[in-house]
């Protein structure tokens, strides 16, 4: 069998800079002990391998203050707080129809507690037009919660410029960044984004089961209810939650070792500059998307262009499911992408490809040319073959 | 066991002492982390503890850094 070529990046990167892995084992086999909890030198290397990764993601994503970072499991979890900490009976809240059910499932729950809920459509390629956001807007909206890019048709949403809109109205947005965090330049203050949810484990190159949510300065701390309470290692003698950043929402003890291989994947991306990465990948996307159209039968989802999207690029086969087809590349071909609703059947309905789905590839920092070119070979080859 | 002069600096939380920490060793300025003296609080975290002839700056440097403080005492 031939190296594996793994295309499955969107869902998590793979593999990863070797610095990520051996921040893990350093911290499994030189540090070990709890942050931030017992005072002794062990455990206070632990809360320095916690705060630099704060540090790390505050600078990638501009904002001066690492302490409004709060760490979680990752995305979904920081979207939830977000959006179940925020939200309350009255409320109307505006999202689009690209948004993965991490957003989606939280605020239809949410809707049937009493906040009013608009999905504001987005076009069959997956682009928003900002001014139907606008136009969504009621006197009681707090929020738009939007996608930075889709996880099924890597389109970008226009993030920047529904901040303006959010700003202009006094709403927070809050950035389901899952997609984008390490492979798209974000600026919090530029962008207007007031929280942004991040997974550790995609394009920031950290291991799974670590994420947060970047806390902004118009968020009030007081308004936002923690998804857990408990053990914080401060103010011990309260029995009631610490309001403070970032303990309010970091209950328990955290994944020190996953935020110890996060922070070394962010310092990678800093060492290089997220712009390189971004090229890196728009060149795939770009030679990904032409092969793709060029072979017959094959129907590629979204703008079809690498600088309105990232690098997730979602196409069916006429003739074959995606899921015979994804079962086909990793068993004959020993391609690893992923197939069906990628958990957002919002999206595909609005790309036009529910319920059956697409077949993802989405090429990450250690895809190169050459695996891109084998990879369409093998495509063109399938594409023929069940003609 | 020094019997030398020390401040020590409290915050509300660990969280902000590693900050502390950090954001004082980027600036050069010396600085140790230490569990928090019992008689000073019922804190179970750590606090920093710093040459008192730099307390004016720590405290200049912290307050520009988002940290929040508890307090400064002299040991």
């Amino acid at each position: 069998m031939t190296a594996p070529i793994y295309l499955d990046n969107a869902a998590t990167s793979w593999p990863k800079p070797p610095a990520v892995s051996t921040a893990v084992i350093h911290y499994l086999e030189q540090v070990g002990a709890n942050p931030g909890r017992s005072g002794h030198r062990l455990s206070n290397e632990a809360g320095r391998i916690v705060d630099s990764a704060r540090e790390s993601l505050a600078k990638l994503f501009h904002i001066s203050n690492p302490l409004r970072i709060v760490f979680g499991s990752n995305c979904t979890e920081a979207l939830n707080l977000a959006l179940c900490g925020l939200l309350r009976p009255g409320d109307h809240v505006i999202t689009s129809s690209m948004e993965h059910n991490s957003v989606m499932r939280p605020l239809r729950q949410l809707e049937t507690e009493g906040i009013a809920l608009s999905v504001v459509v987005c076009n069959s390629n997956g682009t928003l037009d900002a001014a139907l956001v606008e136009a969504a807007i009621r006197p009681n909206t707090v929020l738009i919660a939007l996608n930075h890019a889709s996880n099924v048709a890597g389109t970008l949403l226009p993030i920047a410029q529904v901040g303006q809109i959010a700003r202009k109205y006094g709403l927070l947005l809050l950035v389901d960044a899952a997609s984008t965090a390490g492979s798209i330049p974000i600026d919090m203050n530029a962008d207007c984004i007031d929280l942004l949810a991040f997974a550790g484990h995609k394009s920031l190159l950290g291991p799974t089961g670590t994420g947060g949510l970047v806390i902004g300065e118009r968020v009030d701390i007081a308004r936002l209810r923690p998804l857990k309470r408990g053990g914080t290692g401060s103010r011990s003698e309260a029995e009631l939650q610490p309001e403070m950043l970032p303990d309010k929402f970091e209950s328990g003890t955290l994944n020190v070792m996953g935020l110890a291989g996060l922070d070394a994947g962010v310092r990678w991306i800093l060492e290089r500059g997220v712009d390189s990465i971004r090229t890196h990948h728009q060149q795939l996307t770009q030679a990904l998307i032409d092969g793709l159209l060029d072979i017959e039968g094959v129907t590629v989802y979204g703008t079809q262009d690498s600088a309105q999207q990232v690098s997730t690029v979602s196409f069916n086969i006429s003739g074959i499911s995606p899921s015979d087809l994804g079962f086909c590349l990793d068993e004959e071909f020993n391609i690893q992408c992923r197939v069906g609703l990628h958990c957002s059947p919002a999206a595909h309905q609005t790309i036009g490809t529910f319920p059956s789905g697409t077949v993802r590839f989405a090429p990450g920092l250690f895809t190169n040319d050459q695996n891109i070119s084998q990879v369409l070979d093998i495509v063109k080859i399938i594409a023929l073959s069940v003609r | 066991m020094t019997t030398e002069n020390f401040t020590v600096v409290l915050f509300f939380t660990s969280n902000h002492a590693f900050r502390a920490e950090k954001v004082l060793k980027d600036r050069g300025i010396s600085c140790k982390l230490v569990p928090v003296p019992r008689h000073l609080s019922s804190e179970c975290g750590v606090c920093i503890r710093i040459d008192p002839s730099t307390q004016d700056a720590v405290m200049q440097i912290l307050k520009t850094s988002y940290v929040e403080m508890d307090g400064a005492y002299q040991i």
